[in-house]
């Protein structure tokens, strides 16, 4: 087949099929073109057409590294000593903790995940505003997933056209079975997305084990039921369907990016005015877009890139590796979809030399926040203390006088050991004069030695009395000291501030 | 409005608007979506079977307001009860291992003494907390149990019997008991002895007075005082008499109170527990004062 009857064909092959509610004398219409957008649109399949390039290529690369991120993380160990789970990654809500790596998460640590949350959504602000969507278009799940399960698709009814024929074909054994086939896959590589989700929450081999045994609990498979319906149901049923209604995403991007932003664009002033171009024609007079519709065959969402920006296009850049391979063939410059800024539309338009201003007002505000919630993370993290104490004063009584009159008060005290052994922590008092300490539970002992074990936390009671002859040190029957724990093998010390209360004088 | 006069096909969906208009904007009159419509009918059916099977509606009888039953005869306050059952239930061994085992030996269980505590707070809320408060911290006349001073003992078993038998409860046979008599009411001392010797009481915790009327006052004590309090006056716990020497005071440790104490005597009372609270409670809440700071 010669270029020129190739490209006619895939023009033709456009104009029958993505033109649902196309007019007569009109060639082709995207699913989701401005003309064709209504309030009241009942869904059109959409068939997006393999096409290959550096964008396709790079896709396919963060989804490999996506979907290996996801499935194989759980799996990945992580020695934290005798005491303590031995998987990287884990959320244990029985035991109230959160691993991650070297970082363990205490209930009252959660800051750090709202640490986390706000770095992420400043980081998806600086990338927006300085390349669009790229979190849409390459590492959203719902992308990543649909463009696995879309693969699948491809792999067992063929590519666009073929899977159009094969959707208006009648009934056979044929079509039956590759649509079974396409839907078990489905239903397993889901089944698998709920498999992987479930071992974030439990040792991974233990929860596999138990799995595979019908002995896990059941709300571990409840948890993999859910997720498989919700994979399926979203890569394979809904699909461009969540990105344009579901998700808030596509309607804060419009505050994200400027007229310096990157985005994927159709370079109008390049392309048109557009038409079919017969092999050996003159270009002179006219633009670079041969009209092929391949950009529209290529595009998930179903538009067409070249009505400008839209809140569908989740800048994918499929189109713009579609279009290169057209251009290389009719053999014009390729890049008439590319990355472009509006700004450089302009200033081509006028006949102005384009820029790239990438460090500009928004940028360097996202970069300086970024940094400094960065910073701020970092400090607080070197800075984590493995030993914490907690001081709580009784306050029903506020104080007992004692037969020998001296003042006693009652002080519930928390030890926190973030440590991964366990610890003898001395725990003494300092800054009231002549004052004893004395555990409850172990009254007169003079040791006051608590034991805490790897990771937890103790909660021991003490009192604290006042000899009679030192009351005069109370001012207004208040006294500041502070409850020091020390741990007996490294030395480790914790101070926590509390008062002291007797009569009022 | 209701006439429909300005009911109309939209230009746009081509669907008929159902007259209303607010601004300009008009309001179509599209059907509801079916699953929407299904899932209504739905609900509507369930809302019957429901009254069938669970109480419902409100209605009149001979015997004022009642409701509905529903045939599988489920009440709340029946669930919560049978909640409590279980909870019980899921107790009972321990509870009975405290009932039976020995004060010290449960003292001794970490897992029956977290229990018993538990147990006895909220056993001490209920029952004890109206006199020595919710802290246990007690008031004029009602003794501290935080404190290290115990008027008829501290050890478990001195806490447990009072708590059996009560103080001063003519209920109860083997309840404690002893009278501190009303010097002056009855006209045992004169009011100049009772002012000396409340003197010589206050001296013995270090309150000065007039050395001639504490000597005096010493005389007097030793005639009428020491039978209970002792020659030392550091009391007599069997005989719940007060140890006079210390910092604490049940009514109060100034002059006038420890006069109207000689005048008119003491004789608080506490009720005797055995008859109101099983074993088992009495004990969790022996190990409950026990624990608070005084227990000996």
């Amino acid at each position: 087949m010669s270029p020129a009857a190739d490209l006619t064909a895939l023009a033709n092959e456009a104009a029958h099929i993505a033109n649902p509610h196309g007019d007569e004398g009109e060639r082709y219409t995207a699913v989701n073109s401005e003309a064709n957008r209504s309030l009241y649109a009942s869904r059109v399949k959409i068939y997006p057409k393999l096409v290959h390039g550096s964008f396709r290529r790079l896709k396919w690369i963060v989804m490999a590294i996506t979907l290996g991120i996801y499935y194989l993380t759980p799996w990945i160990r992580w020695d934290r000593g005798p005491n303590l789970p031995d998987q990287a990654v884990l959320l244990d809500f029985p035991a109230r903790r959160f691993y991650f790596f070297f970082l363990e998460i205490w209930p009252q640590e959660f800051y750090y995940i709202t640490g986390l949350l706000i770095l992420a959504a400043l980081g998806l602000f600086l990338v927006t505003s300085v390349a669009g969507r790229v979190w849409c278009g390459y590492s959203c799940p719902q992308t990543v997933w649909t463009d696995l399960f879309v693969t699948v698709e491809r792999f067992f009814e063929g590519d666009r056209s073929a899977r159009i024929r094969l959707d208006k074909q009648p009934w056979s054994l044929g079509k039956f079975g590759r649509k079974f086939a396409k839907h078990i896959t489905w239903v397993l590589i889901a089944i698998a997305t709920g498999g992987a989700w479930v071992f974030y929450f439990a040792d991974a081999p233990e929860l596999a084990r138990q799995l595979l045994t019908f002995q896990a609990p059941m709300i571990a498979y409840l948890s993999i039921a859910i997720f498989t319906a919700t994979t399926y149901t979203m890569g394979g049923l809904a699909r461009e369907q969540v990105c344009i209604y579901m998700c808030p995403w596509p309607r804060i991007q419009g505050a994200m990016f400027d007229e310096e932003s990157l985005l994927v664009s159709y370079k109008e002033d390049r392309g048109e005015q557009r038409g079919p171009h017969k092999k050996g024609a003159s270009w002179e007079g006219r633009g670079d877009c041969i009209d092929c519709g391949q950009c529209v065959a290529a595009c998930p969402m179903g538009i067409d890139i070249r009505d400008g920006m839209q809140l569908e296009c989740i800048q994918c850049a499929l189109c713009i590796d579609a279009c290169n391979e057209i251009m290389d063939r009719v053999e014009r410059p390729r890049n008439l979809i590319a990355y472009d800024t509006l700004r450089n539309q302009e200033r081509r338009a006028k006949g102005e030399p384009t820029k790239l201003s990438l460090l500009r007002p928004r940028t360097i505000v996202y970069i300086v926040v970024l940094a400094t919630v960065g910073l701020i993370m970092l400090y607080a993290l070197v800075n984590r203390e493995t030993l914490q104490v907690s001081v709580l004063r009784d306050r029903n009584p506020l104080f007992v006088t004692l037969s020998d009159g001296s003042i006693r008060n009652g002080y519930a005290v928390k030890i926190v050991n973030k440590d991964h052994d366990a610890h003898d922590y001395v725990i003494s008092i300092e800054g009231l004069p002549n004052a004893r300490i004395s555990r409850v539970g172990a009254l007169g002992e003079e040791s006051s030695t608590v034991t805490v074990g790897p990771d937890t936390l103790a909660n021991v009671k003490f009192f604290v009395t006042l000899p009679a002859a030192d009351l005069p040190q109370l001012d207004d029957g208040k006294a500041e000291f502070h409850f020091v724990a020390t741990a007996i093998d490294d030395g480790k010390r914790a101070i926590r501030d509390t008062s002291f209360r007797g009569p009022e004088k | 409005m209701s006439d429909n006069p300005h009911k109309h096909k939209d230009d746009v969906s081509g669907v008929e608007t159902t007259g209303h208009e607010w601004d300009g904007i008009k309001e179509l009159n599209n059907p509801l979506p079916k699953w929407w419509l299904y899932t209504f009918y739905a609900c509507c059916a369930w809302a019957f079977v429901y009254w069938i099977f669970m109480p419902a509606w409100p209605h009149l009888s001979t015997e004022g307001w009642t409701y509905t039953k529903g045939v599988l005869g489920y009440e709340q306050r029946q669930s919560v009860a049978d909640e409590l059952a279980a909870v019980q239930a899921g107790r009972a061994d321990q509870l009975a291992e405290i009932t039976t085992k020995p004060l010290v030996e449960i003292a001794e269980n970490p897992a029956l003494m977290e229990l018993a505590l538990a147990g006895g707070k909220a056993a001490f809320g209920d029952n004890c907390a109206p006199c020595h408060g919710s802290g246990a911290q007690g008031s004029k006349g009602f003794p501290n149990l935080n404190d290290d001073d115990w008027l008829w003992g501290g050890t478990l078993d001195d806490i447990h019997t009072t708590l059996q038998h009560g103080i001063r409860w003519e209920a109860d046979d083997e309840t404690r008991f002893n009278i501190m008599s009303a010097f002056g009411k009855d006209e045992i001392l004169t009011p100049a002895e009772i002012s000396d010797v409340a003197d010589y009481v206050l001296s013995l915790s270090g309150t000065q007075a007039e050395a001639e009327a504490i000597a005096r006052g010493q005389e007097v004590f030793a005639n009428n005082c020491v039978a209970c309090h002792g020659e030392d006056a550091k009391g007599n716990q069997e005989l719940g008499a007060p140890n006079l020497t210390d910092a604490i005071w049940l009514y109060g440790g100034d002059k006038a109170t420890i006069v109207q104490t000689v005048s008119n005597g003491r004789g608080g009372v506490m009720p005797a527990w055995s008859s109101r609270l099983d074993e088992g409670t009495i004990k969790q809440l022996t190990l409950y004062v026990h624990s608070l700071g005084g227990g000996q």
